[in-house]
């Protein structure tokens, strides 16, 4: 049916849908109407039976989690920012014991400085954990995505991040299609673990593991990863067969055949990135973009068919590696070793720094002309850069770097975004 | 594809105006995407929020630079934040104030742009009439209706009545029905401000 909803609103009904046994829940932002939606759904009856339990931190979260997935519930949680960083340790354990938890990341920065904006930093620095990492471009995706994530890590018996843009999707109303019960139950069957805690037929699990057997048990997650490699476009076809629509699979080309130049992004930038390049084709340039909606596993093979045939690849990131440069770059270049090509990492919309048709073509204009650095700051105010490192240079107590950018800009409520 | 940007300040529901405006567009047949640019998140600190109506998918997800309509729903921000930031010429203005552009200052820039399509609509006024609280959202979304035809009035109250139902929704339709029909009066006589009551504008 379609419904014109707030994302958050869209990822809740359609976790209902999926029947989830247990869902924990702790608010941060952008996170919070996801799990307040199921709370509501819960309270109402509506989604019956499901225990909804309100935990005391993130880190409960993730280990309430792990406990209620080991024991053979269909387990859902949400976090965001540093929130996901509480729960770390708990989302190693998570991956290592293969528990297929299901949690919605809503990407957004990390501090300091504290930025409650989008980028897409807090799961990125999660990206070696070993749970599949799927990025949704759209509110329609980010719901299509959860159905598929539960279907994925129940058969793999590993976790899914299902990560989207927080704000920019999670607080966007648009239109969404939501399936019934019905489509959901004929895609997803219940939850058959692979390994469960029952008092009937006991069994440990946790064990703690040497160096005899430690590599082997890490290097299977990688190969189920790699069998998720697999899966995941032919679970995305069986999707589109129930429910008529794409979404998910490993990446989305648009207009790469015969393109000398392309972008490669995640998330939902994908929307303007494409509108970005249906213009300048429209110029006559020979220009296309790949979405990578599988980070993890990352799909080395098909980024390579996708990419290698172009004289230049700019991707285009909201992640940073500090003293380095690009983090989704990283991977791209590995999926082109051996290929010659311009390669270029445009940073972008860091903190929720908007990132803007007119800001798109003029780097992308450079970058055709070869003109653009090898790694390049998308909108970076350079004139309040330059002024703090002069600080710097003429004082030694020059103070708080936030707080002087902050003074250097003066009233930042004058904007008008 | 039409692009209304709605300022106003923390508490005054620009963000659920934006929400509601999307609604509206949607039980039209149409396609929209309503977000908000959060900021301090504090009651009285400047807010943004955006709708874009389209009949087609809307892919791009920038916030809106160069809107087709404005909605103002606290006058105190119009020398405060720069509102009218890449208005269209043809651009459609509509303002919650009492007082008509000259008082507010606004006289050279409503020149710069299509005169006749700025309007004020006294709805915080309105609001408190039908609602007891100066809520102008929704007085504000009926003011639009009849100022741009963009949106019918049915949109507006479908969109009032699913974002709060019962006698809430029954109070801001009404609101709204106020409004919608003295923004389309004053179009009509060609005055610039509406919905002021007599007291007022004397």
């Amino acid at each position: 049916m379609k419904k014109q909803i707030e994302g958050s609103r869209a990822v809740a009904e359609s976790v209902a849908l999926c029947r989830p046994d247990v869902i924990c829940a702790y608010p941060i932002s952008p996170q919070t109407h996801i799990v307040e939606g199921l709370g509501e759904l819960v309270k109402s009856g509506e989604l019956s039976p499901c225990e909804f339990l309100n935990v005391e931190s993130e880190f409960a979260a993730m280990s309430v989690a792990i406990g209620s997935s080991a024991t053979g519930g269909r387990t859902y949680t949400a976090t965001a920012s540093q929130g996901l960083l509480f729960m770390v340790e708990a989302v190693y354990n998570a991956s290592g014991l293969g528990l297929p938890i299901v949690m919605t990341v809503a990407n957004r920065a990390i501090g300091a400085p504290i930025n409650i904006w989008n980028d897409h930093s807090d799961s990125m620095s999660q990206r070696d954990c070993g749970w599949i990492q799927l990025f949704a471009e759209s509110n329609q995706e980010a719901l299509d995505l959860h159905i598929q994530a539960f279907r994925l890590a129940e058969e793999m018996s590993m976790p899914v991040m299902v990560c989207m843009d927080g704000f920019i999707l999670t607080h966007a109303y648009e239109q969404v299609d939501m399936p019934d019960q019905a489509q959901v139950d004929a895609f997803l069957p219940p939850y058959e673990p692979r390994q469960v805690l029952d008092p009937d037929d006991p069994v440990s699990i946790g064990a703690m593991v040497g160096p005899e057997a430690f590599m082997e048990v890490r290097y299977l997650a990688h190969a189920k990863q790699l069998m998720a490699l697999a899966r995941i476009p032919e679970i995305a076809a069986e999707f589109e067969q129930i429910f008529g629509r794409n979404a998910g699979g490993l990446v989305r080309p648009h207009r790469v055949e015969d393109a000398e130049t392309i972008v490669v992004a995640l998330g939902s930038v994908i929307g303007t990135l494409q509108e970005v390049v249906d213009t300048m084709r429209d110029q006559g340039e020979k220009i296309g973009l790949l979405s990578i909606r599988a980070f993890r596993p990352f799909p080395l093979a098909e980024v390579r068919a996708a990419l290698g045939g172009a004289k230049r690849v700019v991707v285009l990131e909201k992640s940073f590696s500090v003293g380095l440069g690009g983090v989704v770059s990283t991977d791209v270049r590995l999926a082109l070793s051996g290929i010659q090509l311009h390669g270029y990492t445009v940073v972008a919309g860091l903190g929720g720094r908007a990132i803007t048709q007119d800001s798109l073509l003029r780097v992308l204009g450079e970058a055709i002309e070869d003109k653009l650095e090898a790694l390049t700051f998308l909108d970076l105010d350079w004139d309040i850069v330059n002024r703090h490192l002069a600080r710097e240079a003429e004082t030694r107590r020059s103070g708080p770097i936030a707080e002087n950018l902050l003074r250097d800009l003066g009233v930042v409520g004058a904007k008008v975004y | 594809m039409l692009q209304v940007r709605i300022h106003g300040r923390g508490g005054q529901g620009v963000v659920t105006a934006a929400e509601m405006l999307s609604i509206a567009a949607f039980e039209e047949g149409r396609h929209a995407q309503a977000f908000p640019s959060f900021g301090s998140e504090r009651t009285g600190a400047p807010v943004v929020a955006f709708c874009r109506i389209d009949d087609q998918p809307i892919q791009i997800r920038e916030p809106i630079l160069a809107p087709d309509v404005l909605i103002i729903q606290d006058a105190t921000l119009l020398h405060q934040v720069d509102v009218f930031q890449g208005l269209k010429l043809d651009g459609y203005v509509l303002i919650n104030s009492r007082h008509p552009f000259d008082e507010l200052g606004l006289e050279d820039i409503a020149e710069r742009f299509c005169r006749e399509r700025f309007i004020t609509l006294s709805a915080t006024e309105i609001a408190l009439r039908h609602l007891g609280r100066p809520l102008p959202n929704a007085v504000l979304l009926g003011g639009f209706a009849a100022l741009t035809g963009l949106v019918g009035l049915d949109g507006v109250a479908h969109a009032i009545e699913h974002k709060f139902g019962g006698e809430i929704a029954r109070r801001n339709i009404a609101a709204a029905t106020e409004a919608y029909e003295a923004v389309a009066d004053a179009t009509r006589s060609g005055a610039s401000v509406a919905g002021a009551s007599q007291e007022a504008t004397e």
